[in-house]
């Protein structure tokens, strides 16, 4: 559904320091730089897959969303998007995809949802009885209610979220990619956002690409992530394989009857966590078994649960890792 | 998007962005206020024409021209290019670029939706017009009505070219505010808005007749006000289209070149 091969993306961008005298020199010169965006990244996406796109800020992630939703045009390599070449903006790839940003909408800022719902029906030369149909459903999704017909102005930014959806499904898109969709909603609001695209996913087949900061949207939704840091792909496969590379330890969170010697705890494993009757050990995958064992015969344990690190964690380290791989090859001979 | 796509979509978009338009009443009457240049300059040059008439301008004669320039203003206005340079700047234009249609469609349509409104606050000029220096001034013969709709059609398709072509250029220069700024002092001397091109010196008005100014607004003008014969009418509009056509491909080829180097900030 999506191939990507050798994108290059880079910008020149006028660089000044601050202070009067960059000011008034700036009339006169303006030196630039080259920003590589993305630089050299390769992937595919198959029909139906949820993919989670994944880096720091200014990492490339969102340069490569607009890239694949025709917005930017590569500055080198091969992209396919259902059988399309996104810069054309065919009408017919047009027709295939759509692009929801957390920070930009496309909702009429003055008139009620309603209306961006049939100004897209219209331009997206939707039936009406299909329009109708796809509103139904959505609207039971996401739970709509009358929010459609109030005016946008007027709708918290939960709310408004959830009718830019809508807005953005009129067509039925076969790719959806979706840049940071919970960005500032509430706890609640980011699981409806969550379980909606994943019902979606499900219920449609459609292809999907997420960006998002917060791991919980992809722990939920992303079997796969791509992982992209300054502009170059650093990881590519599934959430649960880099979290065991990143992370071969588990952890074992010990609810107790009682406080103990933290000097008891070392003994099982390494603490990481130690406060009152809770504590939180990190122990290797292998020795987990015997662990428990251990921990269930000699410590007063009345609850007991096994994780994963926490993903912020590794996404973390596996940033902090890249950096330091990719400084390591700038300063090699 | 192909034609007959877009034609269906036209009814939807028109009335979606008239609703737009109509969204304030009070920033409505603040824009209705803020178009009357052409009733201060009727207010001048009356009292000029007191004395004695200029050229063939007597008081009469100045009140038909400027009350039409009033209602030619309305109905061929477009300011899209304040908006697309902030949405270039802001890339919201991203969101535009996502939908199957031309973004010069949309932004002729969303111009479009206005002119309900616009042909609404004309009337009552054009009756004040009709009550004060009769018909004797207007075109004769359906003939000369449609040539005059042609040319107030061209004055509405030349003003949006225009201005869809300096919005675009935010794509090159970051911002196009000031080019347009120029060009909006050019129009107001070159145009006919603040003096009948008529009136101008013989040397001036030969450069105004090559400028594209006057037939966004002098051209319609005249014509409504019967200025002209048929073989002149013609030939001016003539001229006017010739223009349109310049405009359309400098602003679509203006348009292209930038898209590509479109960056889509602030999101």
């Amino acid at each position: 559904m999506i191939s990507v091969r050798d994108l290059c993306k880079h910008y020149r961008v006028h660089r000044r320091p601050p202070g009067l005298r960059a000011a008034a020199r700036s009339i006169f010169r303006r030196p630039h730089v080259t920003v590589r965006a993305v630089d050299g990244v390769s992937f595919e996406v198959s029909p139906g897959e949820r993919v989670g796109f994944l880096g720091p800020n200014g990492a490339g992630k969102t340069t490569t969303l607009k890239v694949l939703s025709g917005l930017l045009h590569p500055t080198s390599g091969e992209v396919r998007v259902a059988g399309h070449e996104p810069r054309r903006r065919d009408e017919a790839f047009l027709k295939q995809i759509t692009l929801v940003m957390g920070q930009k909408q496309q909702l009429l800022w003055d008139l009620p949802p309603a209306e961006t719902f049939e100004l897209n029906r219209a331009i997206y030369g939707v039936g009406r009885d299909d329009f109708r149909r796809t509103m139904d459903e959505l609207g039971d999704f996401l739970e709509l209610g009358d929010l459609p017909f109030k005016p946008t102005r007027q709708l918290s930014l939960g709310e408004r979220m959830k009718c830019e959806l809508a807005a953005a499904l009129v067509h039925r898109p076969r790719v959806l990619f979706l840049d940071e969709p919970t960005i500032g909603l509430d706890v609640s609001m980011q699981a409806a956002v969550r379980s909606f695209v994943k019902r979606y996913n499900e219920h449609s087949g459609a292809t999907i690409v997420l960006t998002s900061h917060y791991m919980h949207d992809v722990a939920a939704l992303c079997p796969r992530v791509v992982v992209i840091d300054r502009g170059r792909l650093s990881y590519d496969g599934g959430l649960e394989a880099l979290v065991r590379r990143m992370r071969p330890e588990r952890r074992l969170v010990l609810h107790l009857e009682r406080p103990v010697d933290r000097v008891d705890l070392e003994k099982l494993g390494k603490v990481v966590a130690l406060e009152r009757a809770e504590a939180v050990l990190q122990v290797h995958q292998e020795v987990l078994q015997s662990t428990v064992s251990r921990a269930l015969a000699t410590l007063p344990v009345r609850d007991l649960t096994v994780e994963n690190a926490p993903l912020e964690e590794v996404m973390s380290e596996l940033f902090s890792r890249s950096r330091a791989d990719l400084a390591a090859a700038e300063q090699a001979p | 998007m192909r034609l007959a796509g877009t034609l269906r979509a036209l009814p939807v978009m028109l009335r979606v962005g008239f609703a737009d338009a109509v969204a304030y009443r009070a920033e409505l009457l603040v824009w209705v206020l803020s178009t009357t240049m052409p009733l201060i300059m009727l207010a001048l040059w009356s009292a000029v024409a007191r004395d004695g008439p200029l050229g063939r301008f007597g008081q009469a004669e100045f009140t038909a021209y400027f009350l039409a320039t009033f209602i030619v203003r309305q109905v061929t206005g477009s300011w899209i290019s304040w908006q697309m340079n902030y949405e270039i700047r802001r890339g919201t234009l991203s969101m535009r670029l996502l939908r199957p249609v031309h973004p010069l469609v949309a932004y002729g349509v969303e111009s479009l939706g206005v002119l309900p409104l616009r042909v609404v606050v004309s009337l009552p000029v054009a009756a004040i017009v009709l009550a004060v220096v009769g018909s004797g001034m207007l075109p004769r013969g359906p003939g000369m009505w449609a040539l005059c709709g042609a040319a107030l059609a061209g004055s509405w398709l030349l003003t949006f070219l225009v201005s869809f072509g300096i919005g675009s250029l935010a794509f090159y220069l970051e911002s196009s505010v000031k080019v347009m700024e120029v060009w909006l002092a050019l129009f107001f001397v070159f145009s006919g808005y603040l003096v009948p091109i008529e009136l101008f010196p013989p040397a001036l008005r030969t450069v105004a007749d090559a400028l594209p100014f006057r037939y966004q607004i002098g051209l319609p003008v005249e014509l409504l006000t019967s200025a002209h014969g048929w073989p002149e009418a013609l030939a001016l509009v003539g001229r006017q289209w010739l223009f349109v056509a310049g405009a359309a491909g400098a602003a679509l080829l203006v348009w292209n070149g930038g898209l590509k180097r479109f960056a889509a900030f602030g999101g």
